[in-house]
């Protein structure tokens, strides 16, 4: 084992050297959470930027998922080891954002190198979620996502459902349910990744309804959650009906794990869930064709516009000026239409600016794909409002696991819609009081 | 009692030869101990920027906070059920390969290998063959009318932890228990027998009271396993879920200082689990080397 440990050190010590002497540019590193596919992409998106000049050289690391990346990250700050760029999760944001002295922001980064950078190019709905009261731009956006609807179209045809029409209205899915349950086309209506992302924060900002106070939560750390809403209620009670009756299943908390293969195996007929998603999806759905369409939302609603999760690029301090060049070029090269859009037709992530957008478009990527572009016309659907713009709580990475706790125990049946929201809101608030005093 | 010792007659020696282990129990223990020590009388932010010194304010909450109150209880429901269950697995097991004769050595080298896989693969395989969508036993148990749905069911969650805990302690207990049973004299059970007692009043008479020691220190191990090594097996199959149904002590120590980045509450937890393994140990000092008789 210490034989092991000392050779991989070694190694270790040899190709940092060899790299450094091969290379004798500025080095960067940038800690990431892209495992697999997406991994090997961003390594590809790395390998290109760094053939494209010679000054600097990005390494990317991969650190686990997200809250490992984010934890090492903050693990190596208070050692004073800190990579250059980290990408952090959007729940994270609240939490980067109140570490003034930790985070560069990108805005202040990029005036500073003198990097050419125009925060009107992004788009309003992507950026906005990144951006302080005053318009600023903390961190730079990397992959975003929203979350949208699959359907099982063949299941669709087999219950005497138009296969080219998906539920527009919740009302429309559970009667669109009822009707695949009925005629054996599938056992199951619909299933859901995210429970906290998709059924509460995107419902909410869907239908318009506040998520917290000072415009969810961008106003400042005095914020409460105010997520038990009437309509909120309503839902959730609906979800237990649902989940009783069989025409909603659980796929779990967080991610929501046991969602995709009940789509796949076309045990649910209808599914819920990022926009990134799409890859995996397409690659699983073998034995049927699958269709997209926008969230629902009640009939008596319009809807809003959905908002965003995914991850983004912090920079952090503590390193010299000729690095934070190099980071600030790097991001004008990851930012750059053609590498957006590769990105963003490779994984389904959205495109964070409106030229990587119009590129796509041009290069026929939505023709050629139906319902890629259903993500980008959903955030893109209203000019966001005060409660569609996102939102950002202290602790709110714990605040997620409240809400599928008071799910499950919605589910379980120890309480009721009303009373498991009110017991998410309370115990939220406590969460984001915790945060005001220790950061505020 | 013996007269004859050596004699070193280099005062330092001792101390040079001890140094290894002492420099290793300052560097992994006691340095890290006395940061977490530290660090529970703090309240920081996750970069360390601000730091205020709370005294017990981080222990206190903690005692007031429904959730590790509820923590707690799970971990004790946890402990106990694992520590029984397996051990009571082990010994009938261990009582069966006593009778046996010719494939006895077979039987208990198969009887060991779970003893062998990690924790978290112990985790994968359970939450595997208890996955309600995927899972082979939810389908056998569906024929039989039972529902069963771990990521929703507290009782379901609860009973798969303690399995698959179980499980992998059963090889450890059943080794002790068949060195144990080796050292309960013949002529006892014999004399026993000639005596006109039965194998199941034999059991309770001679064997069971004669195992008590090994049985204790059992105990007083599978509790100190179960409260403190079976993370990884929570975290492959519940991650303290549903509704905090399983958070055992070591789980939520590691989702509130890693996960919600709550260096203060995580340190406080971290210092309370140290007391009371030290008072386990405490325990199985004073009472497992006195040997329990009855």
């Amino acid at each position: 084992m210490v034989h092991l440990k000392i050779a991989a050190g070694l190694v270790g010590l040899t190709a940092a050297l060899a790299a450094s002497t091969a290379y004798a540019a500025t080095e960067i590193s940038w800690w990431h959470a892209m495992g697999g596919e997406l991994g090997t992409k961003l390594e590809e998106i790395v390998a290109g930027y760094n053939a494209s000049q010679t000054e600097y050289h990005v390494t990317p690391v991969f650190k686990g998922t997200y809250p490992e990346t984010m934890t090492a990250a903050i693990a190596a700050f208070r050692a004073n080891e800190q990579p250059q760029i980290v990408q952090v999760f959007e729940v994270g944001t609240g939490t980067m954002m109140a570490a003034k002295g930790a985070v560069y922001p990108v805005y202040q980064l990029m005036a500073d190198t003198g990097a050419a950078f125009d925060p009107a190019a992004f788009l309003p709905t992507v950026v906005g979620y990144y951006t302080d009261t005053e318009g600023n731009m903390l961190s730079m956006p990397f992959n975003s996502s929203t979350p949208i609807l699959y359907y099982n179209k063949d299941v669709f045809e087999k219950a005497g459902l138009d296969r080219d029409t998906p539920p527009k209205t919740w009302e429309e899915v559970e009667e669109f349910s009822k009707k695949i349950m009925d005629s054996g086309a599938a056992k199951c209506g619909f299933t859901t990744g995210w429970i906290s992302w998709v059924q509460l924060e995107n419902f909410s900002a869907w239908h318009n309804q506040p998520i917290g106070t000072l415009e969810n939560g961008f106003g400042g750390l005095e914020s409460e959650l105010v997520v038990n809403g009437p309509l909120q209620v309503k839902h959730w009670e609906n979800l237990k009906r649902w989940q009783d009756a069989g025409i909603f299943q659980y796929g779990g908390p967080t991610g929501g794990n046991d969602a995709p293969p009940k789509f796949y195996a076309q045990e649910c007929a209808i599914y819920m869930n990022s926009s990134a998603s799409r890859a995996g999806v397409l690659l699983n759905a073998k034995d049927f064709e699958v269709g997209f369409g926008m969230l629902p939302h009640y009939a008596d609603t319009q809807p809003q516009n959905s908002i965003i999760g995914g991850a983004t690029l912090w920079v952090l301090q503590g390193h010299d000026a000729e690095e934070y060049k190099g980071v600030a070029d790097f991001f004008s090269y990851l930012s750059s239409p053609e590498v957006q859009a590769d990105w963003h037709q490779f994984s389904g992530y959205l495109p964070i600016t409106q030229a990587a957008w119009d590129l796509s478009k041009s290069q026929g990527y939505y023709d050629a794909n139906p319902g890629s572009d259903v993500g980008l016309k959903q955030i893109t659907l209203n000019a966001p409002t005060e409660n569609s713009k996102g939102l950002r709580f202290g602790n709110y990475v714990q605040i997620r696991d409240v809400i599928d706790q008071e799910f499950q125990e919605l589910l379980s049946g120890t309480k009721n819609a009303q009373q498991a929201l009110d017991a998410l809101v309370q115990r939220g608030n406590e969460l984001i009081r915790d945060f005001q005093s220790t950061n505020g | 009692m013996q007269t004859k010792r050596t004699i070193f007659p280099n005062r330092v020696l001792p101390y040079v030869l001890l140094l290894p282990q002492l420099a290793i129990t300052a560097v992994f223990f006691l340095w890290p101990a006395g940061q977490a020590f530290w660090q529970s009388f703090l309240k920081e932010d996750p970069f360390g920027l601000k730091t205020s010194f709370v005294w017990f304010e981080n222990y206190a909450k903690l005692f007031r906070d429904a959730h590790y109150l509820n923590s707690a209880s799970v971990t004790a429901v946890f402990a106990v059920s694992t520590a029984a269950l397996s051990i009571g697995l082990a010994l009938i097991l261990a009582l069966a390969v006593d009778r046996m004769i010719r494939s006895a050595r077979t039987y208990t080298t198969l009887m060991v290998w779970p003893y062998a896989v990690a924790p978290a693969v112990a985790g994968i395989l359970w939450w595997f063959m208890f996955n309600p969508t995927i899972g082979v036993l939810p389908y056998l148990l569906e024929s039989l009318g039972y529902n069963w749905d771990h990521s929703l069911n507290r009782n379901d969650a609860m009973v798969l932890i303690v399995l698959a805990a179980s499980w992998k302690q059963i090889s450890y207990n059943f080794l002790f228990f068949v060195a144990g049973l080796q050292s309960v004299p013949r002529s006892l059970i014999e004399a026993a027998a000639i005596d006109g007692a039965g194998p199941v009043k034999r059991f309770w008479t001679i064997v069971f009271p004669l195992l008590s020691p090994t049985t204790f220190f059992l105990m007083v191990v599978n509790i100190v396993y179960a409260m403190f090594d079976t993370f990884a097996i929570v975290h492959a199959t519940t991650e303290g879920g549903p509704a905090q149904s399983t958070n055992i002590l070591v789980y939520k120590v590691f989702e509130d200082g890693f996960l919600a980045l709550n260096l203060g509450s995580s340190a406080a937890q971290s210092v309370i689990l140290m007391i009371i393994v030290v008072a386990l140990t405490v325990i199985q000092f004073r009472y497992v080397e006195r040997r329990v008789q009855y």
